[in-house]
């Protein structure tokens, strides 16, 4: 049955989030609430050599100034700093710990009061004394320290002598600048503190068994329990995988007041946090005369910290996805005295796949063939780094319909020669391609004997939809009306979950539900064997479902007892199974999700102004539980990319070693007058093998490639190539 | 964020009174500036003094045929104004162009002339600016410079007023209305605000304790030849990398008047004179315009990051002024420049 599954169901948490009710980490009061403020580095590196409180412990209303020489215990070992995704390479960044300065914006005090204004007030009359030290900030000027990191796509053939001798040859660098989350919700924890050694921690991320255990090694010689709750998160984008720093003071601000305290970062103060390294990306493309590639010689640079190693896949995707008898990666990091970079929405993959797509467009213009026809004539399969099959690729058909939808047949290839009156109008497509991952995740059911039934799990919905699609699945799979089913989420106690990212949490949270529903039906027929005269006598869980309140004969839809009567036979109010879901480990197919985008622009020709007047994304992504959700994925995900291709920089002035435009007035993202027409289409991509439920996820696929197909059909439109994000329109004049 | 004590205004001379008497007290309009500054620590008032609730939100004719604006107009009810929109469209044009619609509700009219640059260095207090701090330097001279002045700067300080309905008012030959402890006096528009030569904390020519009580607008409007074009980062809410406001007035086929102003060049709204006596008399052409834009931009410096603004500002003072005398104004809400 599927009722709901595959249906554009409205958020069931949406009339809580437009009516106020949902709460947010801040959102969480208490009587008493102490606030803080974050007094935060504004030196690169160096040392704290001397830090007076004394004139902020003077303002009436203030409680306490934590320094890291005042401030309780904290564990002393790396290991407990290492969250469940932290690079595996490095010694995390420990808040408020020692006297070391790391980073512009690191916290080197936290200010506690009765209100946050006093605190905020506060904090400005702490006086830092720093023992600065040189220190590097800019990529460019680093790159004689740039070292290879192993990655796991081999090379094939011999690249350099391929590409030497190729018919036609591209080679250019493509940069994309340091890029922010800026998620609307503000960074915040709210710590509450229970008694007895126990600690509620309201915090803003995507993993609560994540942070949960974290807190607990971090404060393992004085917090018995930790119970870390987030039900609704106001947009993360990778920015909460990792316990950020606020978390960790709010704790300390608890423990050393033995009272319950909230902390929110400002927006300028989130620029501390991670972010999407800026990445230089060498693209060397060898093609035969006939439009097939000889050879990718692909090598990235990016940007991590001194203290950890943080890299992604970028060059894996040039590997994966043509066709190429010989390729070549390399990776490279360069430290800087700056935080450790972070996951960003679709990380490695927005960044690699936008240098390997602008590199393909500027390789049709060198073959003279149009750059879907080049994308066609490489077209691959196989998952070329492990020559694998796919359970499923319609990328294909993701080319077809998205260039049908369109209207690409009609574009003429020539640069310059589209126009609409003052403007240039060009018109650039792009391919994308994510991973389908899945994780192991349990999920709990109670079935009462009404009929209702809640559905819990760890996971986080961060803005995704995660709590509409279980809900689906688990209404599917009981046989109930959805508005029977309600949703816990996001709560450390509640049935295991990973953080939610890379886009995992649809399969995975699915299949948890999934299969613990089938438990559910498999007591419920226990259940229905025992009365005597049973209509299911005889029937094995296979051959009955769930179905409009009743265990159902998949036979004969005649046999069939309600769920109500089952459970006053066997005495039960109420009904709870909780499981483990794991998936196979298949090492015999590739899976992927991927995507085709095509992307119009119009240029003003005198005054190089560009807007992205309509981008239509075809994404396979196996099947698509909720369209609209999903469609929402898709639809923010072009708008990101637009973000990135035009707007999205974090400026440094490397002269003081700090991001200039650290707020969202001066970091640009689009607004609504830079998002026009975004059609999303869902290419039917049946696949039975990447899970029973064939479901691939969408969080990420959507973002990969669209900042290629702007830059390309900013190509197109106006004959400038311009490389390195974004593109403002002094570059196009330059 | 300093602490601070607050107080209303029951009056304008209860206004004036209240500033007079504190050493470190600041009028608070719709804050939407004020604030943002406070809270970084830029601006540290001790005493705000509230002035929102005064009656100066009337926007009347005057004898002469013009307009008194009140220094409490919201923006967007200026915007939206009948009278604005009728007689003066330059200026609605311009206002919305500017923030967001949020923030044009809050904004006031004497608000928006007095806002600060958006120069990154003036609002970080770790570095140094010497319109925050005089005498500590200028970063943006060597610094992030993109938005920065191409016109007018000095070595001390090399920030644009970010204010688009200014560019306008400069360019229509408003008047300011001002009240202080030595009684009320009028500033022509264009000497309102200053150049930064070396005094760059000082953004206008207001005495310390004198309040905006309104804004004049003479009886000319130029509502038939007139457009403001605004290029910037992104499509909207954003400030100008270059603004122009221009406004023509044209018989038999000529140039009888203009008026050319820039904004995001400058220290102050950029008006050029030269370049408006250079169009008079002549046919509304290319040619005409490109001189007058050649006039405009005789004297511009960049620097590294803002070099592209010069050749920018150039195409935009051409492409306005054909607007202006095609009588097809760039519209506010359609971000196609027309
Ligand atoms: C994100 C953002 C984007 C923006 N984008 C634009 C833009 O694109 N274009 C644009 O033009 N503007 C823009 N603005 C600026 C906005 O227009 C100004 O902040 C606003 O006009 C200021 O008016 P206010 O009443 O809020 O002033 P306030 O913040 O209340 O005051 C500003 C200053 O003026 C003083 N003051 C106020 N009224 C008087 C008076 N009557 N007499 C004497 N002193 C007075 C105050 O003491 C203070 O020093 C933007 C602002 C923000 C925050
Ligand atoms: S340009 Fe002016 S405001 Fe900016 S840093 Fe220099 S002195 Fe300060």
């Amino acid at each position: 049955m599927t009722a709901y599954i595959g249906t554009p169901a409205s958020r069931i948490d949406g009339r809580a989030k437009v009516t106020g009710e949902a709460r947010y980490a801040a959102d969480f009061n208490e009587q008493n609430l102490v606030y803080g403020a974050v007094v935060a580095s504004t030196i690169p590196k160096g040392r704290i050599k001397h830090i007076d409180v004394s004139q902020a412990l003077r303002v009436a209303g203030v409680l306490k100034v934590l320094t890291h020489q005042d401030r309780p215990q904290m564990a002393a070992d790396d290991d407990a700093y290492k969250d469940d995704v932290a690079p595996e390479e490095g010694s995390p960044y420990r808040p408020l710990y020692d006297d070391k300065i790391l980073f512009n914006g690191q916290p080197l005090a936290l200010v506690l009061a009765d209100d946050w204004e006093t605190a905020r007030f506060a904090a400005t009359l702490v006086q830092v004394d720093y023992d600065a030290a040189p220190y590097v900030t800019d990529l460019q000027a680093q790159l004689s320290t740039a070292y290879v990191v192993p990655k796991p796509e081999k090379p094939r053939g011999d690249a350099a002598k391929a590409y030497a001798a190729a018919q036609v040859r591209h080679e250019a660098e493509y940069f994309i600048p340091t890029e922010y989350h800026n998620p609307m919700e503000l960074f915040a924890s709210t710590v509450h503190v229970d008694g007895a050694g126990k600690l509620t921690v309201y915090d803003k991320t995507q993993g609560v068994q994540n942070v949960q255990g974290y807190l607990s090694k971090i404060f393992a010689g004085s917090v018995q329990e930790f119970r870390v709750i987030s039900p609704f998160v106001g947009g993360a984008f990778g920015a909460g995988l990792r316990p950020q720093y606020q978390v960790v003071l709010t704790v300390l601000g608890a423990l050393a007041l033995d009272r319950s305290v909230r902390l929110v970062l400002t927006r300028q103060q989130m620029y501390a946090l991670g972010y999407r390294p800026a990445t230089i990306e060498r693209l060397a493309l060898g093609a035969n005369a006939d439009g097939t590639l000889a050879a990718i010689n692909h090598e990235a640079i990016a940007v991590t910290s001194q203290f950890e190693e943080f890299s992604r896949n970028d060059t894996g995707w040039s590997g994966l996805l043509y066709k190429s008898p010989n390729t070549k990666f390399v990776h490279k990091l360069v430290r800087l005295d700056v935080p450790t970079s972070s996951d960003m929405r679709a990380p490695g993959a927005a960044t690699g796949v936008y240098a390997l797509e602008s590199a393909m467009d500027e390789l049709a213009v060198a073959l003279d063939i149009d750059p879907l026809e080049l994308r066609l004539r490489c077209y691959s399969d196989r998952d070329q780094n492990e020559n694998l099959p796919y359970t499923s690729k319609a990328l294909h058909e993701c080319y077809r319909q998205g260039a049908d939808a369109f209207g690409w047949s009609q574009r003429n290839p020539k640069p310059r020669s589209m126009r609409d009156g003052a403007d240039l109008v060009g018109w650039g497509m792009a391919t994308g391609v994510w991973e389908a991952l899945q994780m192991p995740v349990a999920a709990r059911i109670v079935l009462t004997a009404n009929g209702h039934a809640e559905v819990s799990c760890a996971a986080s919905d961060i803005g995704t939809g995660t709590y509409t699609i279980v809900a689906q699945v688990a209404a599917d799979k009981l046989g109930l009306p959805i508005e029977n089913i309600s949703v816990k989420l996001a709560d450390s106690t509640l049935p295991q979950a990973p953080v939610e990212g890379g886009s995992w949490m649809a399969a995975s949270a699915s299949h948890a539900v999934a299969s613990v529903a089938d438990d559910i039906r498999d007591e419920l027929l226990k259940l229905a064997k025992a009365v005597s005269g049973s209509p299911l006598a005889g029937a094995a869980g296979a051959d009955v479902t769930l179905a409009g309140g009743r265990l159902v004969s998949r036979k004969d839809a005649g046999r069939a007892m309600s769920i109500s009567d089952l459970m006053r036979h066997g005495g039960l109010d109420r009904m709870t199974k909780e499981k483990l879901n794991t998936f196979a480990q298949d090492h015999s197919h590739a899976r992927n999700t991927h995507s085709a985008i095509y992307a119009e622009v119009k240029v003003d020709e005198q005054l190089g102004v560009i807007r992205v007047t309509r981008v239509v994304s075809a994404v396979a992504a196996g099947r698509i539980l909720n369209p609209k959700t999903a469609g929402s994925q898709v639809m923010g995900s072009v708008v990101g990319g637009i973000g990135m291709a035009l707007h999205e920089e974090a400026v440094y002035d490397h002269a003081f070693g700090r991001i200039m435009n650290a707020n969202v007035a001066e970091y640009h993202m689009p607004v609504n007058a830079d998002v026009h027409d975004i059609k999303v289409i869902f290419v039917d991509e049946p696949d039975d093998q990447v899970n029973p439920l064939g479901i691939k996820g969408v969080g990420e696929i959507g973002i990969v490639g669209v900042a290629a197909a702007i830059a390309n059909a900013v190509y197109h439109a106006t004959g400038k190539r311009v490389r390195d994000l974004p593109i403002t329109l002094d570059k196009l004049k330059a | 964020m300093i602490n601070f004590q607050y107080s209303r205004a029951t009056d304008v001379a209860d206004a004036v009174q209240q500033i007079a008497a504190s050493t470190s007290a600041k009028f608070i309009a719709g804050g939407t500036n004020l604030i943002d500054l406070m809270k970084d620590d830029v601006e540290r008032p001790t005493r705000l003094i509230d002035i929102s609730r005064l009656p100066l939100k009337q926007v009347q004719q005057t004898a002469d045929g013009g307009l008194h604006i009140g220094a409490l107009v919201p923006n967007s009810d200026l915007a939206y104004h009948p009278l604005i929109e009728q007689h003066y469209p330059l200026v609605s044009s311009a206002i919305r162009a500017g923030a967001s619609q949020q923030l044009r509700n809050m904004a006031s009219t004497g608000g928006n002339l007095l806002q600060r640059t958006r120069c990154a260095y003036f609002y970080d207090t770790a570095t140094p600016c010497n319109k925050r701090e005089p005498g500590s330097g200028c970063s943006a001279l060597t610094g992030a410079q993109r938005m920065h002045a191409i016109l007018g700067a000095s070595e001390a300080c090399i920030a644009v007023h970010p204010s688009d309905l200014c560019v306008t008012l400069v360019a229509l030959d408003a008047k300011v209305h001002v009240a202080g402890p030595a009684g009320a006096r009028v500033i022509p528009f264009q000497d309102f605000h200053r150049l930064p030569g070396n005094t760059p904390h000082l953004d206008t020519n207001l005495h310390p304790h004198e309040i905006i009580t309104a804004i004049e607008l003479p009886a000319q409007g130029f509502a038939k030849n007139y457009s403001y074009l605004k290029i910037r980062d992104r499509l909207s809410y954003a400030f100008a990398l270059v603004s122009v406001a221009a406004a023509l007035e044209l018989e038999g086929g000529k140039i009888k008047q203009a008026r050319l102003a820039l904004g995001g060049v400058a220290h102050k709204p950029w008006r050029v004179h030269a370049a408006e006596a250079a169009l008079q008399g002549q046919v509304p052409d290319g040619t005409a315009f490109a001189r007058a834009a050649d006039l405009v931009l005789k004297d511009a410096k960049g620097y590294p990051h803002n070099m592209f603004k010069i050749d920018l500002a150039r195409r935009a003072t051409i492409r306005t002024l054909t607007q202006a005398a095609k009588g097809t104004p760039q519209p506010p809400s359609n971000k196609k420049i027309m």
